[in-house]
């Protein structure tokens, strides 16, 4: 794979929409090459992020952002019945309270019925009351969004990832963009630390970056993206949790904070937006994390600080493109493009929310733009959607465990106590077609870690197991790359202190 | 499924499982099922490795292992049976226990009486809420023992630590042992979480700094820890302006409290006190859930290994006299928290034993009392007993026995309230 340097489409930068885009790619005839420079696919904003799949109703009308929004949303079913992630299309609610914001519903359905979303009704305090039973008694009323779901936003981009290396698609980690390869106008390739690729078509996916890309690309010198960081709690979910997900009434730059159920059974509060400079710093502060917890409380009035188990931070990809649509004046939209300006050039820029929720939409809107200026895609007939998921311990019933064990016997011992995840499952992981290197491609992959005691217990095991597997010493074993190695030295050996 | 089933079972082997399993054994339970999930019986003690166990009831200073070795000598001398590398996964209120290991799949086990011994975890970085990037060189100090005791890694060369836990001290002094520098321990409090004798052996006697009411404002590098920046904090818990201060260092390891661990408990309904997060429990250590036994920390963190023990042993011989159908039950009396005292254990006397024995009350206080003491125990206005100190502090926890002669008092008694006041004398 490593060897093969041409390709007809090289994918920068391994997010969710890259993943998607290479795993629909996929399905044609064709040489496909994704770049990641992580150390692991979904390592940026697809880690963290609100995990929900929207309805459509928040985003601009007339917008590319409103239109892919709805129409990713029915995919979800069969994107995760055919790669096999975590999904739950259980609705979501715009909780109002007091007077003020019970007007403002108003807006938000009217909203919701330009952009073409079903299912949206409005649910009285009462209501609201009986259905959440832990939401703020001052309620004055919400809306109901039928259509909305929630993901497992990293569940999702390793498994498009994998389904696509199953069709073919070479994906490389750790290898860093750097810069195009150019005939005339015509890009032909990308340079990167790992030497120069040649495609017919080069794709920016590179989210947080991909102001960078199409600069390199000489393009569009006005756009810029600003990060925009939101925090988020987790909480613990045998102390305290809600049962829905549930939005703010929204403010112009942000959906709000939210208090929403997960995937994974845990609450998750935020996020807040706050635009910094800085693409890497993902920093929790004392000052963000009182305003999401603050913020939270606003909606679920009796949640309490020590339901927290973990804290992070993800980082917004806020673009500046313009919305195309005559007469609108909205300035945030996605930049998704074939350019006129050079040739063998994809261009995505500004994927911010709901880009998750649009991914599947996005990856056919681009398929479309390709068919467009004549691109020939034949369809494969040898194509396999179907990337199977591997058997989750805590997920199966007794006698689903038991059978599971007399066949590999390292399902039989749990390594991370709180998530019950097994010796078993972490080695499928550092075997799979995407192979789980680190630390936290392990965490991400099989949520181990995640529990009460944030790795504390399984830490030194998972680094046991993966220094075996991978035939290292587990001085080698990183939380996420070669800078972040867990260990420094053996003991019994010459101190550091001089 | 393999069905297994027993008069008793203990989960967990630490110093609590351990002695419930053979007080059980010693008390007439048939079959005592001692199950764990690492491959070695002992629990944490494994990876203590300094001394300082052992002191109250063998009157000498064992390392942690050793105690254990004790202990896993003699529940097997009196035929426990062990299960380990064996994960307890689902507990129902009829005390069928579903668990898993690689040589048999999974088990169910059903006991008459049901022994919790799963210890404490200790609070991670989220629950202290500190800020700044996520990289990698942030443990909690077991986590670090664990590495550094077991495995025979460095978890790093230049550490700080927060918190004056325990644990956080040993470590302290274990990874100077090991030739890293420990920079400092910070403990946001104006006083010591930890033991006294920790702070003079483990900090004072390799000159290592305790910065009080200090923490960390933020914690700096996103690969690898790079600094710490800390920060005063004034009597009430706000930042002191001015007062930050960057120490390099790649190493943050965490001391911060230690949390009883009872998700197996709270799955089987069993009400757990929110001031210990750990069960209520009677002076059988029986929680509110009949037949169900608590032993050790994860009833409430206790500062000695030898009070574990004897938590233990008094759990197993209660659960054995449940399973044979001849634990004495009757009227409860209601121990409340007094002054000065942040909780008391056990929550409820069982008249039913109370002729038979001394019954210990354990309690810690919620400040540092540097003055000659007494911890009384109250029926209304009436002492029933007293008990004078030469000091008390939070990180030790405090005891009065109720012997013979105050048990009369207490026949009429619907409450009992336990204080910790000064002296005047």
């Amino acid at each position: 794979m490593n060897k093969n340097r041409n390709f007809d489409f090289i994918i920068i930068g391994g997010g969710v929409i890259g993943c998607i885009l290479a795993r629909t790619l996929s399905r044609y005839t064709a040489r496909i090459l994704l770049i990641e420079k992580e150390s692991d696919i979904g390592s940026g904003t697809s880690a963290a992020n609100t995990a929900i799949v929207h309805p459509g109703y928040d985003a601009v009308p007339g917008s590319l952002k409103a239109k892919l929004n709805v129409a990713a949303n029915p995919m979800w079913d069969d994107l995760a019945g055919e790669l096999q992630f975590a999904f739950s299309r259980r609705g979501d609610y715009v909780v109002a309270v007091g007077s003020d914001e019970l007007a403002r519903l108003d807006e938000l359905l009217e909203r919701g019925k330009l952009n073409g979303v079903p299912g949206m009704h409005i649910v009285s305090a009462e209501e609201m009351r009986s259905r959440e039973p832990n939401i703020n008694p001052a309620v004055s009323g919400a809306i109901w969004a039928t259509s909305g779901g929630i993901c497992d936003p990293f569940g999702v981009t390793v498994a498009a990832a994998e389904n696509a290396i199953m069709n073919g698609v070479a994906i490389l980690r750790e290898t860093v963009f750097e810069d195009f390869l150019w005939s005339g106008k015509q890009i032909i390739g990308v340079k990167t630390n790992r030497g120069d690729f040649t495609g017919r078509w080069v794709i920016n996916a590179a989210g947080l970056f991909s102001d960078a890309v199409m600069h390199k690309a000489g393009i569009h010198p006005e756009f810029s993206i600003t990060p925009r960081k939101g925090e988020y709690f987790v909480l613990d979910r045998t102390e305290f949790s809600v049962n829905n997900v549930l939005f703010p009434v929204p403010s112009e730059i942000s959906k709000g904070i939210l208090v929403t159920t997960t995937v994974h059974g845990n609450t998750i509060l935020g996020p807040n937006a706050q635009n910094i400079d800085d693409k890497e710093n993902k920093e929790n502060t004392q000052s963000g994390m009182d305003e999401v917890f603050e913020g939270a409380r606003k909606l679920v009035p009796n949640i309490h600080s020590r339901h927290i188990i973990a804290i992070f931070a993800g980082l917004r990809a806020g673009g500046n493109a313009a919305c195309l649509t005559p007469g609108s004046d909205y300035k945030h939209d996605f930049l998704i493009e074939i350019p006129g300006e050079v040739q063998g050039f994809v261009n995505l820029g500004g994927i911010e929310s709901p880009g998750l929720t649009a991914a599947p939409a996005i990856a056919t809107y681009v398929v479309a733009l390709l068919k467009d200026v004549g691109e020939d895609l034949h369809e494969r007939k040898d194509w396999n959607p179907i990337r199977p998921a591997r058997p989750q311990f805590r997920h199966l019933t007794h006698a689903e465990r038991d059978a599971l064990i007399k066949k590999d016997e390292r399902y039989g011992r749990v390594v991370c106590r709180c998530e019950n995840v097994t010796e078993g499952e972490i080695v499928a992981e550092i075997h799979s077609p995407l192979p789980a290197l680190t630390y936290d491609a392990i965490k991400r992959r099989t949520w181990l870690g995640t529990g009460r005691c944030q790795g504390g217990f399984d830490m030194p095991r998972v680094t046991e197991i993966l220094a075996r597997e991978l035939g290292v010493s587990p001085l080698e074993i990183s939380k996420k790359n070669g800078a972040s190695k867990f260990l420094c030295r053996p003991t019994k050996e010459e101190g550091d202190v001089e | 499924m393999k069905i297994k089933k027993c008069d008793v079972a203990v989960i967990g082997s630490g110093p609590g499982g351990l002695a419930a399993a053979i007080a059980a054994k010693q008390h007439g339970a048939k079959n005592v099922l001692l199950i764990e999930r690492d491959r070695e019986p002992g629990g944490i003690l494994l990876q203590c490795i300094h001394n300082g166990f052992g002191v109250e009831i063998f009157k000498k200073d064992l390392p942690g292992p050793a105690y254990a070795q004790h202990f896993i000598h003699e529940a097997q001398s009196v035929g426990v049976e062990f299960l380990l590398d064996t994960m307890v996964l689902e507990i129902t209120r009829e005390k069928r226990i579903f668990a898993s290991n690689k040589s048999e799949g999974m088990l169910e086990i059903q006991a008459k009486a049901v022994i919790l011994a799963m210890g404490c975890r200790e609070r991670t970085r989220a629950q202290v809420r500190l800020p700044g990037a996520r990289p990698a060189g942030v443990y909690t100090a077991g986590t670090a023992q664990r590495w550094v005791n077991v495995e025979g890694f460095m978890p790093g060369k230049k550490i700080v630590i927060l918190g004056s836990g325990d644990i956080g001290m040993i470590m302290a002094r274990r990874l100077t042992f090991e030739g890293a520098k420990v920079e400092r321990v910070l403990e946001i409090m104006p006083y010591l979480s930890g033991l006294m004798r920790n702070y003079v052996q483990c900090l004072q006697d390799f000159g290592i700094p305790l910065q009080m009411q200090h923490t960390v404002k933020r914690i700096l590098g996103n690969e690898r820890v790079e600094a710490i920046e800390t920060v005063a904090v004034d009597d009430h818990w706000q930042e002191v302006r001015g007062s930050e201060e960057i120490i390099p260092c790649d190493t943050l390891l965490l001391s911060v409290g230690l949390i009883p661990e009872n998700e197996l408990s709270r799955q089987v309904g069993i009400h757990l006190d929110p001031l210990t997060a750990g069960p209520f429990v009677d002076n059988y250590f029986q929680t509110e859930s009949e037949g169900f036994f608590a032993a050790g920390n994860v009833v409430h963190v206790y500062d000695l290994v030898d009070w574990v023990t004897g938590a233990g042993l008094r759990a197993g011989e209660s659960a054995a006299l449940y399973a044979r159908d001849c634990l004495p039950m009757n009227k409860k009396i209601a121990v409340q928290r007094g002054e000065n005292v942040h909780h008391v254990i056990p929550h409820y006397l069982d008249m039913g034993s109370l002729n038979q024995r001394e019954e210990q009350l354990q309690m810690r206080v919620t400040k540092p009392l540097e003055q000659p003491v007494k911890v009384q125990v109250m029926n209304g206005t009436e002492v029933i007993a007293s008990k004078a100190l030469p000091y008390a502090r939070p990180g030790e926890m405090v005891t009065i026995s109720l012997k013979d002669k105050h048990i009369e008092p207490l026949k009429n008694a619907e409450q009992l309230v336990v204080q910790v006041v000064k002296r005047e004398d």
